[in-house]
């Protein structure tokens, strides 16, 4: 996020896209409603009618995969009555003009013919965000994962430069991050082209200052994506593969073509607090400890490093995911020891300049320091880009609208959206672990909208098979106006009846995220069988 | 801001404008007690002042004043230990205890019930209005916590929270007078509402009237607290965990940077894989098509013989690992570096985008 969470309370426009707030990160969710308690209005675009709209100004309910039709055509709109910043963008950005003649045809009747809404709707939205004095953007994988992620993002880093909302305190552009520690794996150079920090392994300066940290020799040439390291691993390439706390057996798309990948590696370390999917094709499992049996920090989603302490002794012969590293590390000739996780961070803390001014004592002191925070008085950053853009100047990078990769056809006349629910979290690992949680959500299913529902004869908690070009999978229908006539959920949590044995790996050529929100599927219902299900008759 | 001046048990202080006695007290280290008023409430004016608990005399002023909705005004002068102020909240205590059963040798609260502790500041053992008492049916449909409103002082908080916090609004007050309670729409069961089981209203209940469905049995005495940050979301919430001997027994949450005291159903209620006996335990590896059970140091020397007979074979580019947005940051640093380090490639990422 550029800015904070409790700077959402006080926006003036919260324009919520892609996230299903109030599911998958609830506290956030409230957070926005006591926004809207105190005056904030509500643009919420989601292909489906989340809790969220019920808070919502304006809802613009559009087609999966037509996000930058909508962004531009609201940026047509604010610019053609002329709503737009123009002091902020004449001292503060560049590349404005490329902006204006690629939203120029873009006119919201153009756009609500190809996001499925009326026009109207979209002037409403780009009037509301463009009069807010602070307008907040709050994004998440509904907008990232499509083959045009990357510049669905960029058009909304657009929007918010025209309308001079980066860099301003209750505004700027906000992914909200999945996990737990995602914005840290990330910081930590969880990534194949860059070091802790974000910096480049391309940069021979970057290489030397690891080298010399280090005591080895590093490769100059950025590595293979997860998407890229699982088709390598399937054809042999990749022969030995070490995945820590992840489960890609759910998670990856098309997942009949990532199990075979996974067979096929020679070697596989799987190192997890459970015997998941994944672990299950393992040649070694490592026993893992939770993050009740360790200390750390994590990153959260507003960049606040934050501690994480042990509360009870790993069980079992369980460790902490950093001794065993630490011990693999030693084994593998990097001699190097750490007495505790404090350790690693003081040398973290030596080679990240962002996170260079953060210590143990002082997160311990002050809860949490949101980097930058490059030194040990610098009380760390609230807000990026305050005053200028880190750049320099705001760069416009005009995003013209590309339908999906797959779009409905004859065969498949559906779009198939995915997401999460709120009991449950990612592919199940922990949350399939508690009864409560497993009650509310039991099993996999598909939500359709009940004209549509009504035309294929499926009433509510009929089994019916949901097909794509990948696979098929047979799931317990729900009924719900939710949704439009022509789209159809999924959530992505379960490995039996698997969202992603369906989904298009396609992936975005800039980020190389899988398209995992719009891919065309066709939907039956399926005979009951009677002689292994009279139970679950109703 | 301007400073206010004002005197309170015969100690003088300046206290910014906005804030209510409660606050000039704290600051002076003098203890009111109170039971409605929740630390969230950053705005007194929000308070419910509902209980009464924590009337205090000001002078000039006729009535008592609650200190949590009271706000401080110049030259205040505020008395918290006189004997009219300790009648007052005795009959407050007194009338709460007249509605409320005397099970605390078996109520899972004993021990961290705001109003236990009242009756024994105030040597309260029984109730001096005996009478006519409420008899609700127990409500345990939600799945993560048990209504039992018997055990409910009124105090509103966790209509409160629900309304003005998680905003969810899937309670409120019902009926009037004496038979005033937290209702659900129609009072029909809590799973019957738009409760969302985020169990904020749990967290903040005073007493056992809201109390999650715990696997095991414990007493408040015998729980260690560990400050911490959720697991779940990318948002960070901090949060106690409470822990009996090597197990984890249940969430509080703590006023943290980003959750201001609240936490969702996952954070709160989805703790128990922790100590799940599924829980991978010792190292496993393949031996003819079967994961069996083996030593670390087993497992660490095939892993490094692998690496490095791979590596010489076939290069660095033969290897690569897949981090994890679960684990700490120190830990995602040692295995990139590994990665890069040991491995010699730069092909490690994680589920990012996933």
């Amino acid at each position: 996020m550029t800015n904070s969470i409790n700077e959402l309370i006080d926006s003036d426009v919260i324009f919520i896209t892609g996230s299903n707030t109030t599911e998958s990160h609830p506290v956030i969710g409230a957070k926005i409603r006591q926004a809207k308690k105190k005056g904030a209005k509500i643009i919420v675009a989601e292909p489906r009618k989340i809790d969220m709209v019920e808070d919502a100004d304006v809802f613009l309910q559009i087609t999966p995969g037509t996000n930058i039709a909508l962004y531009n055509g609201i940026m047509s709109c604010i610019i053609s009555e002329g709503l737009e910043a123009a002091e902020y963008i004449k001292e503060r950005t560049e590349n404005y003009d490329a902006l204006v003649a690629t939203v120029a045809d873009f006119t919201p009747e153009v756009a609500a013919e190809i996001c499925g809404i009326d026009a109207e709707d979209i002037k409403t939205a780009a009037r509301m965000y463009a009069e807010g004095a602070k307008g907040a953007i709050v994004y998440c994988m509904g907008v990232t994962q499509h083959s045009s992620g990357t510049e669905g993002v960029m058009s909304l880093a657009n929007l918010a430069l025209l309308c001079g909302n980066i860099g301003i305190e209750s505004g700027g552009i906000n992914p909200l991050r999945g996990q737990n520690n995602v914005q840290g794996a990330c910081d930590m150079g969880g990534l194949p082209g860059t070091y802790p920090g974000y910096q480049k392994v391309t940069e021979p300066a970057v290489k030397e200052k690891f080298e010399k940290a280090w005591g080895v020799e590093l490769s100059d040439k950025v590595g293979l994506t997860l998407t890229e390291i699982v088709g390598k691993a399937g054809h042999g390439e990749i022969k030995v593969l070490y995945i820590m706390g992840e489960n890609p057996m759910v998670s990856d798309p098309d997942l009949a073509h990532v199990e075979e990948a996974l067979k096929n590696t020679e070697f596989l370390v799987v190192q997890d607090i459970f015997l998941t999917e994944t672990a299950q094709l393992a040649d070694v499992v490592l026993p893992a400890a939770t993050f009740a049996e360790k200390n750390g920090t994590f990153s959260n989603t507003e960049r606040r490093v934050q501690m994480v302490r042990k509360a009870i002794e790993p069980v079992g012969q369980c460790k902490p995911d950093w001794e065993i590293l630490m011990d693999l590390l030693n084994k593998l000739g990097i001699e190097k020891t750490y007495a505790s996780p404090e350790e690693i961070f003081t040398e973290i803390s030596s080679v990240t300049p962002s996170y260079g001014g953060i210590t143990y004592g002082r997160l311990e002191e002050l809860g949490g320091l949101q980097w930058p925070c490059p030194t040990a008085d610098h009380a760390g950053t609230k807000f990026l880009h305050s005053g200028k853009c880190a750049r320099g100047l705001g760069l416009f990078k005009p995003a013209v609208f590309k339908p999906s990769a797959e779009v409905p056809c004859a065969d498949f006349p559906l779009v198939m959206t995915t997401g999460r629910v709120l009991y449950h979290y990612h592919t199940r690992t922990m949350t399939g672990k508690v009864d409560g949680l497993n009650a509310m959500c039991p099993e996999s299913f598909v939500e359709i909208n009940p004209d549509a529902a009504r035309k294929l004869s499926i009433v509510e908690g009929d089994k019916v098979r949901v097909s794509t070009r990948r696979g098929q999978v047979v799931v317990t229908a729900k009924v719900t106006p939710k949704l439009k006539e022509n789209v159809i959920f999924m959530p992505f949590h379960f490995a039996v009846g698997a969202a992603n044995t369906l989904t298009n790996p396609v992936l975005d050529p800039i980020a190389k995220i899988p398209e995992y929100k719009s891919c065309a599927a066709k939907l039956e219902k399926v005979a009951w069988d009677w002689s292994e299900e009279t139970d679950q008759i109703k | 801001m301007s400073m206010l001046n004002v005197t309170v048990d015969g100690q003088a202080t300046q206290v910014a404008a906005g804030s209510a006695i409660l606050d000039a007290a704290n600051q002076l280290g003098i203890e009111i007690p109170t039971l409605c008023y929740l630390d969230m409430e950053k705005k007194f004016n929000q308070q419910a002042a509902a209980c009464r608990i924590c009337v205090v005399e000001v002078e000039n002023r006729r009535n008592l004043a609650p200190a949590c909705a009271t706000p401080v005004m110049e030259g205040m002068i505020i008395k918290t230990d006189t004997e009219r102020v300790h009648t007052a909240r005795k009959i407050v205590v007194d009338l709460m205890l007249s509605d409320h059963p005397l099970d605390c040798l078996t109520c899972e609260q004993a021990g961290s019930c705001v109003l236990q502790d009242l009756c024994y500041q105030y040597g309260l053992e029984q109730t001096t209005f005996a009478g006519q008492r409420n008899d609700y049916p127990e409500d345990a449909t939600n799945k993560f916590y048990s209504r039992n409103l018997n055990k409910c002082v009124a105090c509103r908080r966790c209509v409160t929270v629900c309304s003005n916090f998680q905003n969810t609004k899937a309670i409120g007050f019902g009926d009037r007078g004496f038979n005033t309670h937290p209702v659900a729409p129609f009072d029909r069961g809590m799973d019957e509402s738009t409760c969302v089981s985020c169990g904020n209203c749990v967290s903040v209940c005073p007493t056992g009237a809201l109390l999650p469905k715990s696997k095991e049995k414990f007493r408040s005495w015998e729980i260690s607290k560990t400050e911490t940050t959720c697991s779940y979301c990318g948002v960070g919430c901090q949060m106690n965990l409470l822990t009996k001997g090597n197990k984890v027994v249940g969430v509080e949450p703590l006023n943290g940077a980003a959750n201001d005291g609240l936490l969702c159903v996952k954070g709160k209620f989805g703790f128990n894989f922790i100590n799940h006996p599924d829980r991978l335990t010792t190292p496993l590896v393949r031996k003819d098509g079967q994961l069996v059970e083996a030593t670390w140091d087993e497992a660490y020397s095939l892993i490094a013989d692998k690496v490095k007979a791979t590596k010489a074979e076939f290069g660095s580019e033969a290897l690569a690992g897949l981090s994890s947005a679960r684990v700490t940051n120190e830990e995602n640093y040692l295995f990139q570096k590994m990665v890069r380090a040991a491995f010699g490639t730069n092909s490690v990422d994680h589920c990012a985008r996933l």
